[in-house]
């Protein structure tokens, strides 16, 4: 097998199970899960919420891992995942910010509060959305590589201090559900919860994967207009 | 050469460049005068209200007269490539990076020391009750301020947007120094009552932090 139709096969495998994944989350979501005494049926946003807000992080998690990798080995392949990971993390992030000011305006009477974990968010979604902009606004391929690293680690590190920071402040956010000491959640929504929470892990690879491979497209049509002109 | 002496080297000629025009430190000074006179005319407050919003006024106004100078810090070295004499330099990249970050401070304090009194006699507003504080605050934000713009500015010269591209880069990175630079002012002035020294520590830390990961990646920034 070659190196496309194994990457293909991979591909397809990976797109019917997130399509199944996602199936199933959604079922276990709005129909299986039990309905929340207090909120109602508008915590069931909580399950799209959290999984959205998790692989909003480890996409911006991976964007710091590969910055890192490609200013020491400088290779592309690194920039492409950085890339391709800040993109799918801002689309997250945008989901995650949504969906929260749904679910805040009736539980506590407010779209928006200056909570920790809000705030960090917002100011995360901020920053990649920056880090698209220093890539468009620099027009050679290894300096756009190599300046987005180093703005991308930046962004990174700034993370925890912000959190903190903004902790100190004030919050309202509740509290972690997954502790130390258990899960604070029934057993059917706890299972809900996994289902999308995987779901939506699954959904990240599967866009990794086929951004990875639009913009190695894109890398190709490059060298061959190169290869024509010259 | 010791990093140091290299160092003095770099900013003496980056004073000399300043005193021979005097355009950026006029410029800056004259800049944040009218931001004094702006929210002077914007927001009317009686004394009581006043407390709560001239800290934030305070650093709003060093925000946007820092964006000013330090947009100017890497431009200049545009003219004739003198980015590129530096570079050449038999020195660590990171010592360039040091004194300008070093001349954007003394900038910066040169504009407080005119600005900041004025607030208080634009305001009609008493002194802040623990002068130490405030000073401490404002030397401690200013210098987080720049370590990290500075180093923004290298950044975003290399790009075609650049002056426009710095500020949407910069102000999402000092949320946390604007954050405890206001409560820590605040707190100079009797505001607030206690906890503020966690404040201070976390300025402290990004200080450390965003000195250290610069001065580590200035190499990468300036390649050719």
């Amino acid at each position: 097998m070659t190196e496309n139709t194994r990457t293909s096969l991979i591909e397809k495998v990976l797109a019917w199970s997130t399509f199944l994944a996602v199936f199933v989350a959604l079922y276990l979501v709005l129909v299986y899960a039990p309905t929340e005494k207090t909120m109602g049926d508008v915590q069931r946003i909580f399950y799209f919420h959290v999984a959205s807000a998790w692989v909003g992080m480890m996409a911006f998690g991976v964007v710091f891992v590969a910055s890192i990798a490609y200013l020491l080995t400088r290779r592309t392949n690194w920039d492409t995942y950085a890339y391709t990971s800040a993109e799918i993390g801002v689309v997250f992030t945008t989901i995650v910010l949504l969906t929260g000011p749904i679910w805040a305006k009736p539980i506590w009477n407010a779209w928006w509060t200056w909570d920790s974990r809000l705030t960090t968010t917002l100011i995360l979604w901020f920053l990649y959305l920056a880090y698209g902009k220093v890539r468009s606004a620099i027009g050679e391929e290894e300096k756009k590589a190599r300046l987005a690293a180093v703005f991308g680690i930046l962004a990174f590190v700034v993370v925890p201090i912000n959190f903190f920071a903004i902790r100190w402040w004030r919050t309202m956010h509740p509290g972690a559900l997954v502790t130390s000491k258990g899960i604070g959640l029934a057993p059917d929504m706890m299972l809900a919860f996994f289902a999308s929470l995987f779901a939506f892990s699954l959904l990240y690879c599967y866009f990794m994967m086929r951004s990875v491979r639009i913009e190695r497209m894109k890398a190709e049509i490059r060298r061959l207009k190169e290869g024509l002109f010259n | 050469m010791s990093f140091i002496r290299k160092v003095r080297i770099l900013l003496w000629k980056e004073i000399r460049s300043e005193l021979q025009s005097k355009e950026m430190l006029s410029t800056m000074i004259v800049f944040s005068l009218l931001v004094v006179v702006v929210f002077g005319f914007a927001i009317d407050l009686n004394k009581e209200l006043m407390s709560k919003v001239l800290p934030g006024i305070i650093w709003i106004t060093i925000i946007f007269a820092g964006i000013f100078c330090l947009n100017r810090s890497f431009a200049a070295e545009k003219q004739n490539d003198c980015l590129y004499g530096l570079m050449l330099c038999p020195l660590d990249r990171s010592a360039i990076y040091v004194a300008k970050t070093i001349m954007n401070l003394l900038l910066m304090v040169i504009v407080e020391g005119v600005t900041v009194p004025l607030f208080f006699i634009i305001f009609n507003y008493p002194g802040p009750q623990q002068l130490g504080l405030f000073v401490i605050v404002l030397l401690l934000g200013t210098y987080c301020f720049m370590a990290v713009g500075t180093f923004l500015a290298a950044l975003s010269s290399a790009t075609k947007a650049g002056e426009m591209l710095m500020p949407i880069m910069l102000i999402p990175l000092i949320v946390p120094v604007l954050l405890s630079a206001v409560i820590v002012t605040k707190d100079s002035f009797g505001l607030v009552g206690s906890g503020t020294d966690l404040f201070l520590k976390i300025l402290v830390v990004y200080g450390v932090v965003f000195t250290v990961l610069p001065m580590l990646l200035f190499d990468y920034l300036l390649e050719v």
